[in-house]
């Protein structure tokens, strides 16, 4: 045969080559890329910073590193993976590349602005690694004062600056998806035959803008107090702490759910797709998603429960902590149900999906103890916080965010990856992670405070466990990264539908054409229509993957 | 190492107890909510598992029944955690009119105690069985929180303000005191001990220590050397109200408030005097920022709240 080669098919990858290309895109799916690889950059920065905290708790002396060394790696490990890795981790890579795709436009409404919000997040981070490289910052991540604003030696104003800056990007990301969402939706996509993914990421973006610019004021009231001596914070000249807790929380509560919410669309999706069925309950689950956004703003009192705020305000924080719980399982139950009568199969994205409801339902039921008035007294500041809230950033957040890059990774590269390697990974993930944070529920409630560089000996079998599982969720993350980035040459080639899921998404070709979609897709279906309910019309079934 | 591995902490308070039953009954609900979701997604995973010739599933919508149901059990068993967890939380927060009173100072990185006596102690506290102790706590730099495991409570330690916490301990030994609010460097070094005597044993403790001069004693001289003396009696020097029967007072103020006079309102106005003034006065008083310790104007409270104010006063008079 001597046909000629049909020309290659022109995406958004191949369109145009060169670093420059990459550096002045407007396209929603490269600036996905670009995020991509610098908050995978601060992922692994921050992981090393872990690696050597859990190598100094292996003993009870503090005989690895420094006191202040500890301090600062704990910091900086809290500071790069809430700012600059959870915070935008599934909205800054999957939903830029997917929030246009889902509701069937070709970009986000501000592609420049877009760009923008990438450079400001990559301003940001750079002086925060100035700050680290400058000889790190001990505030921890809460940057609490006084001792933020007057007594810390160490580059705090450098820090707060480059969160200050990063702050900008999340306020115009969110501010882009919500206009976005309002007015670029294709003909017939309705807010209810949205994706759940899209709803997640709405109610994400309203906590982007309400929220981030009270972060933004504090860290510069922080700035002033520690440059010019304001008194803000600081009572010996004339300041308030506990505001600056008020002020903090306000923020840093929501974005909790900044880093939750977007997970929780995920596995929607996932959930959906692998078993085959509609999400059970769809309209519970797309109003949980805005009930918690609300809801979530009230609720910042209760990390201050033995601060000194007052009994009756603790009591108002508590009560409505726990109403912010009940969507949440309200999500977790009709998840679970959606399985019932589905055809499930166990691909790698579905096992991180499931994994993530696991332990996501652990990380919400041990945030019941946290918000009873009594208990929290005791479990405040100790490692029962840190394991609560590990489960919901890495159990939850992190398991949802892999999960999503295994689902969306053929339609982003056009290559599959290798499925027996990645459902291998999840499942050391899932085996390292328990390993790794369980222990330290046992730990928080025998008292061990959080933050200690030393600790006393009856604590050292509990870390150790830890110690070790660390190493074993640390091995689960490196496998991905070596089997993704060889399946963007060697993986089979992928073809528009992979998985034969419903979505705007897998209706165009893998990778996607710049515009997205040849002509704009016309929307006469609900978000997940797979079969009716005689079980008709559906796409035809995958053959299950063996186990 | 392999040792010694408990998975609850001592219980050495009349609180303890009564925290860990609370507890026990969230990790039962949690227990049992969790353990339903595994085994549902297990169970409902495998039966329904994708099969070579399997159909597609039909649609099930949803069910507003089931939305329901899983909406108000989990809302009532929440509101039984808020009302357990919120009237253990009102104990936990208001000391008892009777305990007795020890002033508890951080500062980075160690614990001042001193005891009503004058005893001093340094990362240490000895308290007797069965005798109410309330804690009348400050820090002099950055925010600390006192935390011992072993009676269930814990309070943050702030700069500027006074905060309270108790206990009632119900077992001898030596507990654990931990800083749990991160404070600088040596943070983790911040440590020290509670221990729990026999009363008799606590009597000895106290005997076979040098006598001291009691805190309210303290104050009092404090009060003699700072002058505060001059100004605050009858015929001061300058005009002042008087301080006698004050601590516990209603205080009427310029403008027309009134505020109790608490410990808070005693260390305000001895470090900003200006920040309320009692009506009928000028304020001219100067401040004591920088010329008293935290230790010192809590000395100083002790006496305004003790007999010996009253006696002293009338003594001169």
């Amino acid at each position: 045969m001597s046909a000629a080669q049909p020309p290659p098919r022109i995406h958004y990858l191949n369109v145009s080559y060169g670093i420059r290309s990459w550096l002045v895109t407007t396209d929603h799916k490269r600036i996905a890329w670009l995020y991509l690889l610098s908050i995978t950059f601060f992922f692994v920065i921050g992981g090393l910073f872990a690696v050597f905290m859990r190598l100094e708790l292996l003993t009870p002396e503090g005989d690895l590193v420094q006191a202040d060394t500890y301090n600062k790696l704990f910091t900086l490990h809290g500071v790069t993976m809430v700012f600059f890795f959870l915070i935008p981790s599934i909205p800054a890579v999957l939903g830029n590349f997917l929030v246009p795709i889902m509701i069937g436009a070709r970009d986000l409404a501000f592609p420049r602005l877009n760009l923008a919000s990438w450079y400001i997040y990559t301003l940001g981070g750079a002086f925060t690694l100035a700050a680290a490289a400058a000889g790190g910052v001990d505030t921890g991540w809460t940057f609490y004062t006084p001792y933020s604003s007057i007594y810390s030696n160490t580059h705090v104003a450098l820090t707060v600056v480059g969160i200050f800056i990063t702050g900008f990007s999340s306020i115009l990301t969110g501010l882009n998806f919500i206009v976005t969402i309002h007015k670029m939706r294709a003909p017939g996509m309705t807010w209810f035959r949205l994706p759940l993914f899209i709803w997640a990421h709405y109610a994400t973006s309203i906590i982007f803008v309400l929220g981030t610019p009270v972060l933004a004021i504090t860290l510069v009231l922080v700035a002033l107090e520690r440059l010019f001596h304001l008194g803000i914070f600081d009572p010996a000249l004339g300041g308030d702490p506990i505001l600056f807790q008020h002020l903090f929380w306000f923020y840093s509560h929501p974005a909790v759910y900044i880093m939750i919410l977007p997970a929780m669309g995920v596995v929607s999706e996932l959930i959906a797709c692998f078993s085959r069925k509609r999400i059970f309950g769809y309209d519970f689950v797309a109003f949980a998603s805005l009930a918690i956004a609300v809801i979530g703003f009230l609720v910042w009192g209760h990390h201050m429960f033995v601060s000194g705020q007052s009994v009756y305000a603790s009591m108002v924080f508590s009560i409505l902590s726990f109403l912010v719980a009940i969507p949440s399982a309200i999500k977790v139950f009709n998840w679970t149900a959606t399985l019932y009568k589905g055809s499930v199969s166990y691909d790698a994205p579905m096992l991180y999906a499931l994994g993530f409801i696991g332990l996501f339902t652990i990380g919400g039921l041990t945030g019941l103890f946290l918000a009873t008035l009594g208990i929290d007294v005791h479990v405040h500041d100790t490692y029962f916080v840190i394991a609560h809230f590990h489960y919901i950033m890495v159990g939850g957040a992190v398991m949802g965010y892999l999960g999503g890059i295994h689902f969306w990774w053929p339609k982003m590269t056009g290559r599959t990856y290798p499925e027996g390697w990645a459902r291998l990974a999840a499942l050391i993930v899932f085996i390292g992670f328990n390993l790794t944070f369980f222990p330290q529920f046992l730990l928080g409630y025998l008292g061990m405070p959080r933050r200690y560089h030393a600790y006393p000996p009856e604590f050292q079998v509990l870390n150790v466990m830890s110690t070790a599982g660390a190493s074993i969720l640390g091995t689960g993350y490196v496998i991905p990264l070596i089997y993704l980035i060889w399946s963007l040459r060697y993986g089979a080639v992928a073809g528009a539908n992979p998985w034969l899921a419903k979505g705007l998404e897998w209706q165009t070709s893998s990778p996607p054409p710049t515009d997205n979609f040849e002509i704009t897709p016309l929307v006469t279906e609900e978000a997940y229509a797979y079969a009716d309910a005689e079980g008709e019309n559906d796409l035809p079934l995958r053959k299950p993957v063996d186990v | 190492m392999w040792q010694n591995l408990p998975l609850l902490p001592e219980q050495a308070s009349t609180i303890a107890p009564r925290v860990d039953a609370l507890f026990v009954f969230v990790l039962g609900v949690a227990v049992f909510f969790a353990g339903l979701i595994f085994v549902s997604i297990v169970y409902l995973a495998v039966k329904y598992r994708r099969r070579a010739d399997a159909a597609a599933p039909k649609l099930i919508a949803g069910s507003l029944a089931l939305e329901l149901l899983w909406t108000v059990i989990p809302f009532g068993l929440t509101m039984v955690m808020f009302v357990w967890g919120a009237l253990l939380f009102v104990e936990i927060q208001n000391p008892p009119a009777d305990a007795l009173e020890i002033i508890a100072v951080g500062k980075q990185w160690m614990w001042k105690m001193q005891h009503p006596d004058g005893h001093q102690e340094i990362n240490e506290l000895h308290v007797p069985i069965g005798r109410r102790i309330k804690l009348t706590m400050t820090s002099e730099d950055v925010i600390h929180s006192f935390f011992v495991p072993a009676f269930r409570i814990k309070m943050d330690v702030l700069p500027g303000r006074y905060t309270t916490t108790w206990f009632e301990a119900t077992r001898p030994g030596r507990y654990r005191l931990f800083c749990a609010e991160f404070c600088g460097t040596q943070h983790s070094g911040m440590i020290g001990s509670v221990t729990v005597l026999e009363l008799s044993e606590f009597e000895s403790w106290l005997s076979g220590r040098a006598v001291g001069t009691s805190t309210a004693k303290m104050g009092e001289s404090l009060f003699q050397r700072l002058g505060c003396a001059s100004c605050h009696r009858p015929d001061g020097a300058v005009p002042a109200p008087s301080l006698v029967g004050l601590f516990g007072s209603k205080v009427a103020l310029e403008g027309g408030r009134t505020v109790v006079a608490d410990e808070g309102y005693i260390r305000e106005s001895i470090i900003d005097p200006r920040a309320k003034i009692v009506a009928g006065y000028q304020p001219v008083m100067p401040t004591y920022r920088g010329l008293i310790s935290e230790d010192g104007i809590l000395q100083i409270i002790a006496y305004l709240k003790s007999a010996e104010q009253g006696k002293g006063e009338a003594a001169r008079q």
